[in-house]
């Protein structure tokens, strides 16, 4: 094994122990804020005034620009907190524990974000604020698996036991990722199907996409920003009795 | 050696089962409350829907439906507290045999002693409910596979609330949207057949996740129960 390998496995390792960590979320937490914040305004500001209104839609559609990426976060998130809760479930790193958690609240708030965008766009596009369609359907199911992670992680007492049956929860619940991803392919949906792709063609107008884009890509820094935010304030709770977090508190006490 | 002393799967199953139905019969007026609720539950729809005939007719499906999986909810709470009170869960654990078999039998139980006591006295609710007589067989079908899903799947949520003083309404919240699917495609299938439709696939996809759970859903909850009581 060569040096550099050596370097990010001991980075990996050290990133596992509390003090550590709490450095290095302390660093970086404002920059995924900050980037994200920055890049989001951009998206909004190109999104609502340079992009041309829909030839269908109107100006109605430029409220894609927030529930989009919202969506693929609700998903995403989800996805990333199962990870976390096997790595969590497997090695037992206290650490993926307390990144698994963290990632519920964070994902319940983009997947109402979706929620509440989606219903305000259908009320002028399909003439109703909520339809049991199936991708609205699935999306609402998303959310209650958030709240049920959240709320079996808060009805434990001991917090590793917690971590541990929640993320089991989030595990058994990423069955439902691919029935919301297909949901609009399998059954015959109210909701409109996929109209932007990663590879290949989209079917959107080049110019709606460059906005689109940057949100995707603020959502995402966001995400980091209040992920690292979330874990490290659930790592100081836990190791509140140690002496490295009495003496990270001194100098303002 | 060893081999003589320690009981089989069968062996493990026929004791367990032996040891349910005696609890279940002494007591055994406890044992007809999921039904008890059901009716009830089928009483309050009925009412609170007026006594409209084609009204109560046209929801008949989904309320026997939501009878039987809110009268499961109700008793997964007891599918695996009484044992992880009294210790023999530890047992289960320390067992010559895999948890999840034993699972798997408990779970077979709680569907026998709740769910097959709404299966029969379902064309009673029906005809309470003014169901239509030719839906009446696909909803049978639809909730002989369909429960059985409901108490495995419940089985997991029951196992991770398992370590929980009072787990209330956590426990709903939980096993709720797991059940949402199987809702989906069991009351569908009594509105397809309604409106004269195919109701194969509908019964096929009940099948199959039915198949599905009875694989992974006593593993699942194994591990779950290994997690709570850790």
């Amino acid at each position: 094994m060569n040096r550099n390998a050596n370097l990010i496995v001991r980075w990996f390792h050290q990133l596992g122990s509390p003090p550590y960590f709490d450095r290095f979320a302390a660093r970086w937490a404002p920059w995924g804020y900050g980037l994200g914040l920055l890049l989001m305004a951009v998206g909004v500001y190109w999104g609502l005034f340079h992009v041309p209104a829909d030839y269908q839609q109107g100006d109605s559609f430029r409220i894609l620009y927030i529930h989009v990426p919202s969506a693929w976060m609700s998903m995403a998130v989800y996805a990333l907190m199962a990870v976390y809760a096997v790595i969590a479930q497997v090695w037992r790193i206290k650490l993926c524990e307390i990144l698994a958690m963290a990632c519920a609240p964070i994902g319940a708030a983009f997947t109402l974000i979706t929620l509440l965008t989606g219903s305000i766009w259908g009320k002028p596009m399909w003439g109703t604020w909520w339809d049991w369609d199936p991708r609205l359907t699935t999306e609402l199911i998303l959310l209650f698996m958030y709240l049920g992670v959240i709320g079996l992680y808060n009805a434990i007492d001991d917090r590793r036991a917690a971590a541990r049956a929640a993320g089991f929860l989030a595990i058994v619940g990423v069955a439902l990722l691919p029935v919301i991803r297909y949901s609009v392919v399998w059954w015959n949906s109210l909701h409109q199907g996929q109209t932007i792709s990663l590879l290949g063609k989209s079917t959107m107008d080049a110019s709606m996409i460059p906005p689109l884009v940057i949100m995707i890509i603020g959502t995402k820094l966001w995400f980091v920003g209040a992920l690292l935010a979330r874990a490290r304030a659930d790592n100081l709770r836990r190791e509140s009795g140690k002496a490295w977090v009495a003496q990270l508190a001194e100098p303002r006490a | 050696m060893t081999h003589a002393i320690s009981p089989g799967l069968k062996a493990s199953a026929r004791a367990l089962f032996l040891r349910d139905l005696r609890l279940l019969w002494r007591r055994r007026g406890d044992a007809l409350q999921p039904a008890l609720f059901a009716l009830l539950v089928v009483t309050l729809f009925a009412l609170a829907l007026g006594n409209d005939r084609a009204t109560l007719a046209k929801s008949a499906g989904a309320v026997l439906w939501l009878a039987s999986l809110l009268a499961g909810l109700l008793a997964l709470d007891t599918l695996f507290r009484g044992d992880a009170e009294d210790g023999s869960l530890e047992q289960w654990m320390l067992a010559p045999v895999p948890l999840a078999w034993l699972v798997l039998v408990r779970t077979f139980m709680h569907w026998a002693t709740t769910a097959l006591p709404l299966l029969v006295a379902a064309p009673l609710l029906a005809e309470l409910l003014h169901l239509p007589h030719s839906q009446l067989n696909v909803l049978l079908a639809s909730l002989a596979l369909g429960t059985p899903l409901l108490s495995l799947l419940g089985a997991v949520v029951a196992a991770l609330t398992v370590g929980m003083r009072r787990s209330g309404i956590l426990v709903a919240l939980l096993a709720l949207p797991l059940y949402v699917p199987v809702l989906v495609f069991g009351a569908g299938s009594v509105v397809q057949a309604a409106q004269g439709l195919d109701v194969t696939g509908a019964l096929l996809m009940l099948g199959a996740g039915l198949v599905l759970a009875l694989v992974l859903a006593p593993l699942a909850a194994a591990a779950a129960i290994r997690i709570a009581l850790n």
